[in-house]
């Protein structure tokens, strides 16, 4: 266990857990986007970041990933962070202005006008959909691509992915806004998997496992 | 061919290699470096060899091929030796001629030797061109002695020596302690104490840990790591070799960028070399370690560069950086301990261990120790690649060693560090160079480039310049970097465009600090510098192109004219023909002139003129 | 479309020569470039199987490096510098006028596959600046006039002599 101090606060945590989920154990808020307590943590939305003093010398981390060591003095709400966050939440919302997620977060922050070109994505880039494709469901459909300006989320090829199981965990797990769906299969092919559904995970897992529909209607069709 | 065990065995074979070197044997060293081969240096020394066997004189005289001599500015570029004649500028047609004057006769060919423009003065020898005169090669020191694909080139001077010493004399903590002692600081940039992180990396946890050599250079404008790998790739895998054993890692891996196609060539005959002559592979110098290095291609990203996106590329994954807290020296590739250094401070650590850690901080200052590379390039007369102490000014490298500034033109910044660093202007040319002072204006040593801007340079652009590239660059992991610099380029542009509102400026030094801290890695983190620096040094030019919408420099498209004076054009029409957007009008041996209208500012006229006549307004 | 048994086994042959190894991606999509021009998407899929690499992985890092196409190049590559150095002495403008030539803008290709436009950020040979390059032929020194003529030269000529 160590000892460190949250806003001023003492409090205790054990080695190797995050600032971040100390902080959410002892209420603490600390807004995210990218983050989700059952993933693996990504910290590239950097809403999460906080200062830290160290004894040494004091900067900024995002707290989903730093570890906590003993006597760190942990501000996650100094000037520069809050305006930093409203900023970044600025910048998201000029490219995503239709998600409620991040309206009702500018909302808590104040931030009332964007000051730059509006776009009209639906992507925030926070990845939490491929995370939980490859780490929860073990699939792996769906990844990143592209650099910079033009990544994306995507299928390869952007076309109906083979080892997509219609689960439907991306979309529940998206925090900006529904997902597409899974694509063509060809151009011009539509892929109505929804329709002609062929229960993969029964083999493999033993038991339905979408997120979509978990009442086993899929199965029934098969047998007939 | 047997392989060398012992210190005796290669002191022995070094030996016998000078033997068979006579030192007063004319020797024509001719420079195929990538700057110089591009303006036909291949033919030069073809040329040379084809002469020489003609005359018969290969018992006389020898010919060999080096890599880059760093004055690329006057490529190709031939050294006679064992006098060190220097010619430059030097074309097939030349060799004929320098075979029968200089080889045979040793008379010299005056026009090939190198004038210095400002006082006239014709430099005979290479040490006494002005160039070279001022700089302190170190790092550099045999990069146009040497032919990088001979072995015994390298051995011949004394190569090899420092890994004996090491294996057979050496413990693990004192070399370490010799490499901290020098001061070795990390050269690709950051500057980090080379000792110090290798001794973290010897101390992290795990039996399996790995060393890499970072040749990614992707900074446009930096080209010393290209030359040093093309021209003395054995001394980096030395330098490799001695720091693995140190640390305890038995694989080494070289990252090069793809666009390097003769540094990777080099790189991989050096490592089949050393591997026939048992400086690599297993049990060297008899001491029972073993250590390998594999080259790794770049596939084309400057974010590859920075480290932790390096490993994740060695390991076959996308270029993404991720979260230091805990460090690469802890886990790094596989999530093993590993030490990443630049090529060029790889290639410090023989020069350490033969001369001694006291011999390489003699020069430098308090806290930079040693010496500093710089590719010198942009609007100055002498571009090429400059070795100077640590502490040395600012001014004397751009006009001691650079000759100032092209056509006699004023001075207006020096950018140092690439995309990252920032841009200094005159009132800072006394600055001596080191890792601190840089870091102190605004700028950053970086992988030493150091671009010099003149009268003609808008400020606002070269920050728009850099904003696109690293715009291009960026991974897009991370919302400051992804989304900042885009929206900062967005305003930057409208700025160039005359769109440039009057709260811009401010919101732009909001979005550059917000970037600067909140971004994941240094490619976010440095990319604002630009911005910053020329916001701090340079705001009367913002100012103009916001509220004036004019461009100082004459340079910004959308808020400039061009113009025909009418006492020097001659009508002679050379610009009405090739005009693409038939801007241009006017009857033969009458004024021209531009219509304002129709004219994109594509500056093919102005290129056509021969008598000055087009200007910009 | 169904590639020829032949062009599957040259790409298994470039995979085998790096052992089936995952972390050897990089290089061996980079002789597939090579070997093609492009990375044609049975290929991709084929070296995804052959390395058990995620198909995903594989599309990903074909996306994110520079050195890599997903649709085919033009028969003459031409790169323009438009590094520091270049740039200072007048890249850009050489480049526009390129763009204006050719009617395609940087990144793009002929419709009939002639001539490809990429950008590039500094070849090292700043001496020599503005620097364009087709194919292995280096033109330096290189103005907006003198694009015409370079443009003639390349199509008349094979371009590595």
């Amino acid at each position: 266990m160590v000892t460190l101090t949250i806003n001023g606060t003492k409090v205790q945590a054990e080695e190797g857990s995050t600032i971040l989920e100390v902080s959410r154990f002892y209420g603490i808020d600390i807004p995210t986007l990218c983050y989700h307590d059952e993933l693996t943590p990504y910290g590239a939305c950097r809403l999460c970041m906080v200062e830290v003093d160290d004894g040494k010398r004091t900067r900024l981390v995002v707290s989903c990933l730093y570890p906590v060591k003993e006597g760190i003095k942990v501000k996650t709400n100094t000037e520069r962070v809050v305006n930093g966050r409203k900023l970044i939440l600025e910048l998201l919302l000029a490219r995503c202005p239709n998600s409620k997620t991040l309206q009702d977060l500018a909302s808590r922050m104040g931030l009332e006008k964007v000051r730059f070109k509006m776009e009209n994505e639906d992507c925030i880039l926070c990845g939490l959909c491929v995370r939980m494709c490859a780490e929860q469901m073990g699939s792996g459909a769906i990844g990143f691509v592209g650099r910079g300006k033009k990544r994306e989320v995507v299928t390869p090829f952007r076309m109906a992915s083979e080892i997509c199981r219609n689960c439907g965990a991306c979309m529940y797990i998206c925090p900006a806004v529904e997902l597409q769906c899974r694509g063509v299969k060809s151009p011009g092919e539509l892929c109505n998997s929804c329709l002609v559904f062929t229960p993969q995970c029964l083999e493999k897992y033993g038991q339905v496992m979408c997120t979509l529909d978990s009442c086993g209607a899929c199965v029934e069709k098969e047998e007939k | 061919m047997k392989k060398i065990r012992t210190p005796q065995e290669l002191e022995a074979l070094r030996n016998s290699l000078l033997q068979q070197r006579e030192p007063n044997k004319p020797c024509v060293r001719v420079c195929l470096g990538t700057g110089c081969r591009a303006r036909g240096s291949v033919g030069v020394i073809e040329a040379f060899k084809d002469e020489i066997k003609r005359q018969g004189l290969e018992i006389k005289v020898d010919s060999k091929q080096t890599g880059c001599h760093g004055f690329c500015e006057r490529g190709p570029v031939v050294v006679i030796g064992p006098k060190e004649i220097f010619y430059q500028r030097v074309k097939s047609c030349d060799v004929a001629e320098i075979v029968s004057k200089t080889l045979l006769n040793g008379k010299v060919v005056d026009r090939l030797l190198y004038v210095d423009p400002a006082t006239g003065q014709k430099a005979l020898y290479e040490y006494d061109v002005p160039f070279y005169k001022k700089q302190r090669r170190r790092i550099l020191a045999n990069n146009g002695r040497i032919d990088p694909t001979k072995i015994f080139d390298y051995i011949a001077i004394g190569g090899y020596q420092a890994l004996a010493k090491a294996l057979t004399t050496m413990s693990c903590e004192e070399i370490i302690d010799t490499v901290e002692k020098s001061g070795l600081r990390g050269l690709g940039g950051g500057g980090f104490p080379t000792g110090r992180k290798w001794r973290l990396c010897r101390k992290a946890a795990g039996d399996v840990k790995f060393v890499i050599g970072n040749g990614d250079e992707g900074d446009p404008g930096a080209f010393s790591d290209r030359s040093l790998m093309e021209a003395n790739p054995h001394s980096i895998l030395e330098g490799m070799t001695i720091g693995a054993y140190a640390i305890g890692a038995n694989q080494g891996y070289l990252y090069v960028r793809a666009e390097y196609p003769l540094a990777l060539k080099h790189l991989q005959i050096a490592i089949d070399q050393a591997r026939e002559y048992g400086f690599l592979g297993n049990n060297i110098f008899s001491s029972g370690f073993d250590f390998d290095i594999k080259i790794n291609r770049g596939g084309g990203a400057f974010v590859c560069g920075e480290s932790s996106a390096l490993v994740a590329s060695i390991e076959g994954k996308m270029g993404e950086p991720r979260a230091k807290y805990v460090h690469t020296v802890e886990r790094g590739l596989w999530n093993k301990p590993t030490n990443l250094n630049n090529v060029k401070t790889w290639a410090s650590v023989p020069l350490i261990i033969n001369n001694g850690a006291d011999w390489y901080a003699k020069i430098g200052t308090e806290k930079s120790k040693g010496t500093a590379i710089f590719s010198l390039v942009g609007k100055v007369n002498n571009t090429g690649l400059v070795e100077v102490p640590m502490g040395t000014p600012l001014k004397g490298i751009i006009y001691d060693i650079g000759g100032g500034i092209l056509e006699g033109k004023n001075f207006k910044a020096v950018q140092t560090g690439g995309p990252s660093g920032g841009c200094i202007p005159e009132e800072l040319l006394d600055l001596p160079v080191d890792f601190e002072r840089l870091t102190e204006t605004g700028s950053m040593m970086g992988s030493g480039g150091m671009i010099v801007m003149d009268e003609d340079t808008c400020m606002v652009d070269v920050a728009r310049y850099f904003l696109d590239f690293l715009q291009h660059e960026s991974c897009g992991k991370c919302v400051p970097c992804r989304e900042g610099i885009k929206r900062m380029l967005e305003i930057i542009t409208d700025i160039t465009a005359g769109r440039g509102k009057e709260e811009d400026p401010e919101l732009l030094q909001e979005l550059a600090e917000m970037v600067r801290d909140f971004s994941l890695c240094a490619l976010g983190g440095t990319a604002p510098n630009t911005v910053l620096s020329t916001l701090m040094y340079f705001r009367d030019e913002y100012e103009a192109h916001v509220r004036d919408k004019k461009c100082p420099a004459g340079i910004c498209k959308d808020l400039i004219e061009y113009f025909i004076l009418e006492d020097k054009c001659t009508g002679c029409g050379a610009c009405l023909k090739l005009c693409p957007q038939q801007a241009i009008q006017g009857e033969p041996k009458k004024l021209h002139m531009v219509d304002p209208a129709k004219c994109i500012r594509c500056g093919i006229c102005r290129d056509a003129c021969t008598f000055e006549a087009i200007m910009v307004k | 479309m169904a590639e020829s048994v032949s062009e599957y086994s040259k790409v298994d042959k470039i995979v085998e020569s790096y052992f089936c190894e995952g972390s050897a991606l990089i290089a061996i999509l980079q002789e597939i470039e090579n070997l093609y021009g492009y990375l044609p998407a049975w290929a991709l899929r084929h070296v995804s199987e052959r390395l058990d690499v995620p198909l995903i992985q594989v599309y990903g890092v074909a996306s994110f490096y520079d050195a890599f196409h997903l649709t085919p190049r033009g028969k003459h590559l031409i790169r323009v510098c438009l590094g520091t150095a270049c740039y200072l002495r007048g890249s850009a403008r050489v480049l526009e006028a390129l763009e204006r030539e050719l009617g395609i803008k940087d990144g793009e290709t002929t419709p009939g596959l002639e001539f490809s436009i990429q950008s590039v950020r500094c070849l090292g040979a700043c001496a020599l600046a503005p620097v364009m390059i087709v194919g292995e032929r280096y033109f330096d020194k290189m103005t907006p006039t003198k694009v015409s003529s370079v443009l003639k030269r390349v199509q008349g000529k094979n371009e590595k002599d």
